[in-house]
């Protein structure tokens, strides 16, 4: 396959399908963060995670259009408070479903995926009828668009590398709030004995529904940044939720370092077999490997080691 | 929604006498103008259909919620508005058309269970709907089982013909032959990296693609070809495979969500779309708008239809169609292939000088309508379109400038010999 290129030609080649596997585990990494916490902290299968993706998508397309008409000179800079109106939005919409919703569902989980599932069409049809049914396009900035030209040959589009930074912060911010906060500790408390986190004083109800929000916040985040890769319109967060479940799943559920090991894997498996063969052959063969995997390893990549 | 017409639901036999004798006294009155334009209900609708005196009953089936309303709508709301302007201009032989709207739901057996609904318990005269090719091969079944008549407005892979079908968007070697040939002679194109979503009518397409290719161009080449699952989202391991093969033209069908994760990330992996020629036949209108027009400007498009063709049909139609849904909407090759559907059925209808189906079926062929927006069409005896092919080139607005049309109209070949 190789015989007629050149050797700088292939180089070239090479190191811009590495970077397109460090973006596509970034882009992985990113969706599955927020899953990561609700699905594994919480023990909450949320099958409308995709919507609260969606949620912050439209929140950026509303808020490039405030920008574009009142504040056009800031228009550049837009998609910073466009992030952070997402997880506004998507957080708060988290709080009020674990309200009303989910948290008479703590103790039935398998429920809670029949539950927010329902949510998701729910959710569905209400972007449809209050943004129509038609896709929206996000316009961004000139300087997100284009690509860095690193050498003659080698281009690294900057959209990527945004979305890398990006996942590189919140993850930080994820690890620090989970593992070294007062606030996490709580977390975990309360995922690891609810009766017993209660009677030394944790307000259980209140952790349960910031963590909810927090990981639903993250989700409007990631949609947001997808804005810049792929499309915004009322079922577009249908595209991602498989993708999210198996990246949390293959990783062991209560891990972080599971889900970042995990979204490695598929990623770079992902996107090496993608160059040698067509898209759907590249993808069948990777769900074969996982399914393989987890016939092994059930508990996933990593698991916490619980006494039973 | 079918309580529209429960009046009308009563015996043929009692209708069609109670019609009798309403006309007895009518006939002694002073007489009506348009009396005479009217023929008589039972003579005009011998098989029971949705017909009476002063109106009739279509239907229209398409997806508003779910995937596909994304696309229908364009489809819905241009069948809407053809049949207002039908209606304002008197009717079909005097009638006029009132419409049942049923949703599909992006789903297909749904798709099927409401065909029989409109066929069936609403006795529609005529059905305009569908748009994915899983929903038309799901209804019809029904549509030969109930002989009832289909009106289908999208592009599509061709291999189907049916006597209770009318397709009015064009079949594959209609809108791809044409644009190859276009871009082999204009660009002096040679190699080819064919792309597409992975399900029948990219499949299909770029199978007649490549025959064509490499038949009947003079030396031109596939150098990859690459089919991706519905709602891929990642497309950076395909563009680094087309920067290293660099072919002449990339020519992409792809569908859905994918189009804008596609063309916004070939955008931002430097593949600069004024300099590189890409051809598609899947992206219209409507689908820029989700893309956005500044990432996909200089792309070369490939269907019989555009917004922006220049003539007093069109202008005409784009005018209405902005005045009943709104200044914002753009209209697609599909939505336009939608608008022809009921007036290709009135016109039809008014030469059978009957509603009765089968009687439709044989006069469509050579039914000509001389005020469609694309220009002049034609059904041909294999109940698609005789129509032109064009190019057009994307703009960053969001339109298209066209720039080749076939001098004269491609002929429908749903059965493609040397192609399959």
């Amino acid at each position: 396959m190789f015989g007629d290129y050149s050797l700088s030609d292939l180089g070239a080649i090479f190191a811009m399908q590495g970077f397109a596997g460090l973006i596509l585990f970034s882009v992985y990494v990113l969706m599955a963060l927020g899953l990561a916490i609700i699905f594994g902290q919480m023990g909450v299968i949320n099958m409308a995670h995709g919507e609260f993706m969606i949620l912050g998508a439209y929140v950026t397309w509303m808020t490039s259009n405030v920008f574009q008409k009142y504040a056009p000179w800031l228009f550049p800079e837009y998609f910073f408070a466009a992030m952070i109106l997402a997880f506004i939005a998507s957080g708060a919409l988290g709080m009020l479903v674990e309200w009303a919703l989910i948290r008479h569902l703590y103790k039935r989980p398998l429920d809670t995926l029949l539950a927010t599932w329902g949510l998701s069409l729910i959710l569905q049809q209400a972007y449809r009828s209050i943004f129509g049914a038609r896709e929206v396009g996000v316009e961004l900035p000139a300087w997100m668009m284009g690509s860095w030209q690193a050498t003659d040959s080698i281009q690294i589009p900057i959209n990527g590398m945004f979305v890398m930074g990006l996942t590189v912060l919140i993850t930080i911010a994820v690890a620090y709030v989970l593992f070294w906060s007062s606030w996490g500790k709580q977390v975990r408390a309360v995922v690891q004995n609810r009766v017993m986190a209660g009677a030394v004083g944790i307000n259980t109800e209140k952790v349960d529904r910031y963590t909810f929000g927090l990981g639903c916040g993250i989700a409007g985040v990631a949609g947001s940044a997808f804005t810049m890769i792929g499309s915004t319109g009322p079922t577009a967060g249908q595209l991602y939720i498989v993708d999210t479940f198996l990246v949390v799943v293959f990783g062991g559920a209560a891990s972080l370092l599971g889900t970042i090991a995990s979204a490695f894997t598929i990623s770079q498996t992902d996107s090496t077999l993608e160059f040698f063969m067509s898209g759907s052959m590249a993808k069948v063969i990777t769900l074969l490997a996982i399914v393989a995997i987890l016939m092994m390893r059930p508990q996933g990549l990593f698991a916490l080691k619980v006494r039973k | 929604m079918s309580d529209e017409i429960k009046g009308g639901l009563k015996s043929p036999l009692r209708r069609r006498l109670l019609a009798g004798m309403a006309a007895l006294p009518a006939i002694s009155l002073l007489p009506r103008p348009s009396w005479a334009d009217v023929p008589a209900t039972s003579a005009v609708n011998t098989t029971g259909l949705a017909v009476t005196d002063t109106d009739v009953t279509v239907g229209i089936l398409h997806s508003v919620t779910g995937t596909m309303a994304i696309s229908e709508t364009g489809s819905v709301e241009a069948e809407k508005l053809a049949i207002a302007q039908i209606n304002a201009a008197g009717g079909v032989l005097g009638r006029q058309i009132k419409f049942i709207q049923e949703d599909g739901a992006s789903d297909w057996p749904t798709f099927a269970e409401k065909a029989k609904k409109l066929l069936v318990n609403d006795k529609c005269a005529a059905v305009f709907g569908c748009w994915t090719s899983a929903s038309r091969k799901a209804v019809l079944p029904v549509f030969e089982q109930y002989n009832g008549m289909l009106y289908y407005p999208t592009f599509y892979e061709g291999l189907e013909q049916s006597k209770n079908v009318i397709y009015t968007g064009q079949e594959a070697t209609q809108q791809i032959i044409a644009g190859l040939d276009w871009v082999n002679k204009t660009k002096g194109a040679k190699t080819f990296y064919l792309l597409g979503s992975d399900y029948i009518w990219p499949r299909t397409s770029n199978k007649i693609a490549r025959k064509h290719i490499e038949g009947h161009l003079q030396g031109c080449k596939v150098v990859g070809e690459e089919y991706f699952p519905l709602g891929h989202t990642q497309f950076n391991s395909v563009i680094n495979k087309i920067k290293l093969t660099k072919p002449d033209v990339i020519y992409a069908i792809i569908v859905g969500g994918s189009n804008v994760a596609f063309y916004k990330q070939l955008k931002a992996a430097g593949i600069d779309l004024s300099k590189q020629t890409l051809l598609t036949i899947s992206v219209t209108e409507d689908e820029i708008d989700g893309i956005g027009g500044e990432n996909i400007a200089g792309a070369y498009a490939c269907m019989k239809y555009f917004q922006s063709l220049d003539n007093p049909n069109n202008k005409a139609f784009v005018a209405a169609f902005k005045k009943m849904w709104g200044e914002k909407t753009v209209i697609g090759d599909v939505t336009q292939a939608a608008y022809l559907g009921p007036n290709l059925w009135k016109l039809t209808v008014e030469k059978a000088g009957s509603f009765d189906i089968d009687k439709i079926a044989a006069a469509s062929p050579g039914v000509e309508f001389k005020g469609a927006p694309e220009g002049y069409v034609r059904i041909h005896e294999n109940h698609h379109l005789w129509s032109k092919t064009r190019v057009g080139r994307a703009r960053a607005d969001g339109q298209y400038d066209v720039i080749y049309e076939t001098a004269d109209l491609v002929e429908p070949n749903p059965f493609p010999k040397g192609y399959q």
